[in-house]
């Protein structure tokens, strides 16, 4: 998570071509484009021709035929060093439109097939009384479900994320430090399912308290804390330590200064950290299925009795297995997924915005 | 990340007086509280998973390690992890194999490859697909990856079905192998961002220097970034690899599970803890969800060991480049 806030350190202009000058033959800087245009309409060709079905199996043929053909081209015109060169950006630039492909589809199909039956109907109106096989119903009840929970996540897991960054940055020296600071990395890899199986048996099996909107919050904050942490740290290590050493020459005590001069000097990106944290915490489920157990109707109340969450809706919509809970299920991932996005942007405008005050 | 008293920022250490002051301790004592906390938290996830696991191993009658079955419910409680431990490896290493070359390809097309004025751009791109929540995978996965892959598994099949791997009768791909594809497209943001990190630190003296004696840009690549991203790349993959072995909700919705171990993996069956536990808890009773638990802690151990070992390289290196 941290990377996207550090500033990158500036890359030096990518490695320039050597002089063409020097009597050694190249391709045209065309060359690539025409090669990949001409790949592409032979993968089309050759798909149409032997019936192939699948998209994805044209755009394969037409990726080995433009590093199969850049490459035989390079090694003639060129010699065998450009053309391992040639090899190794074409190589580079297919992994890049590798990963793009799942990217694009996936938005594109949850777009095209969510919006079918996305209105105000839909996200006004929970699924009571709705029969799963009938079209109709909303997710009304799945985001409040989202909303209560994720607000009780974050409400209990960022003080404690923002106090232990605290720890570790201002006052943190010695083994606690260093074990703490180990722990938070190894908790950033537990897996959602662990924290849920862990609330679970301590809240639910042991305590024997009943399936509610505040256990799943209490897996999800377990979630939350190390990725909160672990931003507020990086954006507390950028405030110059001047400034700290300013005001306590001034005789401010130590917990003031930190109150009223670190912490407002990094608040743009501690509320970056946060805002990924929670976007991260909305979009997940399987603590949801262990411990809030799904409902069908408006439950305000996390504290007492099941309620739903976004995610888990998409699950239950999936599992009903027929087309009218599929367009439900898919307009569902619409609005999850551009609840997401729109808090991924926010918190990487305010990033932008807010940049950390560093001294130059 | 670490916490060295040469780092630039943070304050000299200072045992004055203000120590002492009442709203000093009250802060000092509430941010060392949390950090304790945490670790309490930590602890308490292993003791809480362990009780209930040592009671649900203590019922099984079957042998929890080796047993192909999952049958806590039943008057003659038998389960045992086999398979989910067969499905869960080898589902997360098929993934990293698929991921970690495509993902460092990636990471040097942003770094060393794309225009300047795209990089950060494309680098954003990337991180989107970290975004997208993973049960939107799982929807995109069953309803979009599965239909279209039995094309692929038949071509397989008609080529390399010899090999009993990847044999393919033609059912709906809802298998070990379609959960890899997909787990390689959920961890390729997080491996193409940490080697990404890493390859913008090679030393640039070093790649000029190459550039200087004629060197092609793939030459410079070889031969002064990959050496020097090499433990950054390990590291990433074993990060990817501990994300992939919890997946949970993505892996539930597409594969279609079963107790055997199948010889072809592109065929349904198989299963993953993780899957496991979303799948089989709401038919569970008081038996099944602490036999649940007791799987839940062989993948936490499982987590940990890698997640571990993945930072202790990152250290390590970090040590190292010092």
């Amino acid at each position: 998570m941290s990377d996207v806030i550090v500033d990158r350190p500036t890359v030096s202009d990518s490695a320039p071509l050597p002089p063409a000058g020097l009597h050694r033959p190249r391709l045209p800087r065309w060359a690539p484009a025409v090669v990949a245009a001409l790949a592409v309409a032979a993968g089309v060709g050759i798909g149409l021709g032997a019936g192939l079905s699948s998209r994805a199996q044209w755009g394969l043929i037409a990726a080995i035929l433009f590093v199969a053909v850049m490459y035989a081209a390079a090694a003639r015109v060129e010699g065998l060093r450009q053309a391992k060169d040639r090899l190794a950006t074409s190589l580079v630039w297919v992994c890049f439109l590798l990963a793009v492909v799942p990217l694009v589809s996936l938005l594109w199909e949850t777009i095209a097939r969510g919006i079918k039956v996305l209105d105000g109907a839909f996200l006004s109106h929970s699924m009571a009384g709705v029969l799963t096989i009938q079209p109709g119903g909303g997710v009304y009840h799945a985001i409040i479900g989202t909303l209560e929970q994720v607000g009780i996540a974050t409400a209990i897991a960022a003080p404690i994320g923002l106090l232990t960054a605290i720890y570790l940055v201002e006052y943190g020296r010695g083994r606690l430090a260093k074990v703490v600071t180990f722990f938070v990395d190894v908790m950033t890899g537990i897996p959602s399912i662990v924290a849920g199986l862990f609330i679970l048996s301590l809240w639910i099996i042991m305590l024997d308290f009943s399936y509610s909107g505040f256990a799943g919050s209490m897996a999800l904050a377990i979630l939350m804390m190390p990725v909160v942490v672990r931003s507020t740290e990086e954006m507390l290590k950028l405030v110059p330590n001047e400034l700290r050493e300013a005001s306590l020459a001034l005789g401010v005590p130590k917990w003031r200064t930190i109150l009223k001069v670190v912490l407002p000097t990094a608040i743009g990106g501690i509320t970056t950290g946060l805002m990924l944290a929670i976007a991260r915490i909305a979009g997940e489920s399987a603590p949801i299925v262990l411990l809030v157990f799904g409902s069908q109707v408006i439950n305000n109340d996390p504290f007492e009795g099941a309620q739903s969450s976004l995610p888990y809706y998409i699950y239950e919509q999936w599992a009903n297995g027929n087309d009218a809970s599929y367009d439900r299920a898919w307009a569902a991932a619409l609005v999850l997924i551009a609840f997401v996005m729109i808090l991924n942007l926010v918190a990487r405008a305010i990033a932008r915005w807010k940049a950390p005050k560093t001294g130059r | 990340m670490d916490i060295s008293p040469t780092s630039a920022t943070s304050p000299p250490p200072r045992p004055t007086r203000a120590a002492t002051r009442a709203g000093d301790r009250i802060f000092l004592a509430l941010s060392r509280g949390s950090g304790v906390l945490l670790l309490v938290i930590m602890a308490a996830i292993a003791v809480f998973l362990t009780v209930r696991a040592a009671n649900a191993i203590s019922e099984d009658e079957g042998n929890f390690l080796t047993t192909f079955a999952w049958d806590p419910n039943s008057a003659h409680p038998t389960f045992g992890i086999a398979v989910l431990a067969f499905g869960t490896v080898v589902s997360s290493v098929i993934a990293m194999a698929i991921a970690v070359p495509i993902a460092v390809g990636i990471a040097l097309f942003v770094s060393h490859y794309a225009p300047r004025r795209l990089a950060s751009p494309l680098a954003f791109v990337i991180d989107l697909l970290a975004a997208v929540p993973s049960i939107v995978y799982g929807l995109w996965g069953a309803l979009f990856l599965v239909p279209h892959l039995s094309g692929v598994y038949s071509w397989l099949d008609d080529y390399f079905g010899w090999t009993g791997v990847f044999s393919y009768s033609g059912g709906p791909s809802r298998s070990i192998f379609t959960i890899s594809i997909l787990l390689a497209i959920m961890i390729l943001p997080i491996v193409t961002s940490v080697s990404r990190e890493v390859f913008l630190q090679a030393p640039k003296t070093q790649e000029e220097a190459a550039l200087a004696l004629g060197a092609t840009r793939w030459e410079v690549i070889r031969m002064s970034v990959l050496p020097f991203g090499r433990s950054g790349v390990i590291s990433a993959s074993m990060l990817g690899l501990g994300r992939a072995l919890g997946e949970t909700m993505a892996v539930a919705t597409v594969l279609s599970p079963g107790f055997v171990i199948n010889a072809s993996l592109l065929e349904p069956g198989g299963g993953t803890f993780a899957q496991n536990i979303a799948s089989s808890f709401k038919e569970s009773g008081e038996l099944g969800k602490d036999a649940l638990i007791a799987s839940g802690l062989v993948l936490f151990a499982l987590t940990l060991l890698v997640n571990g070992a993945a930072r202790m390289i990152i250290s390590r290196r970090k040590e190292y480049t010092a």
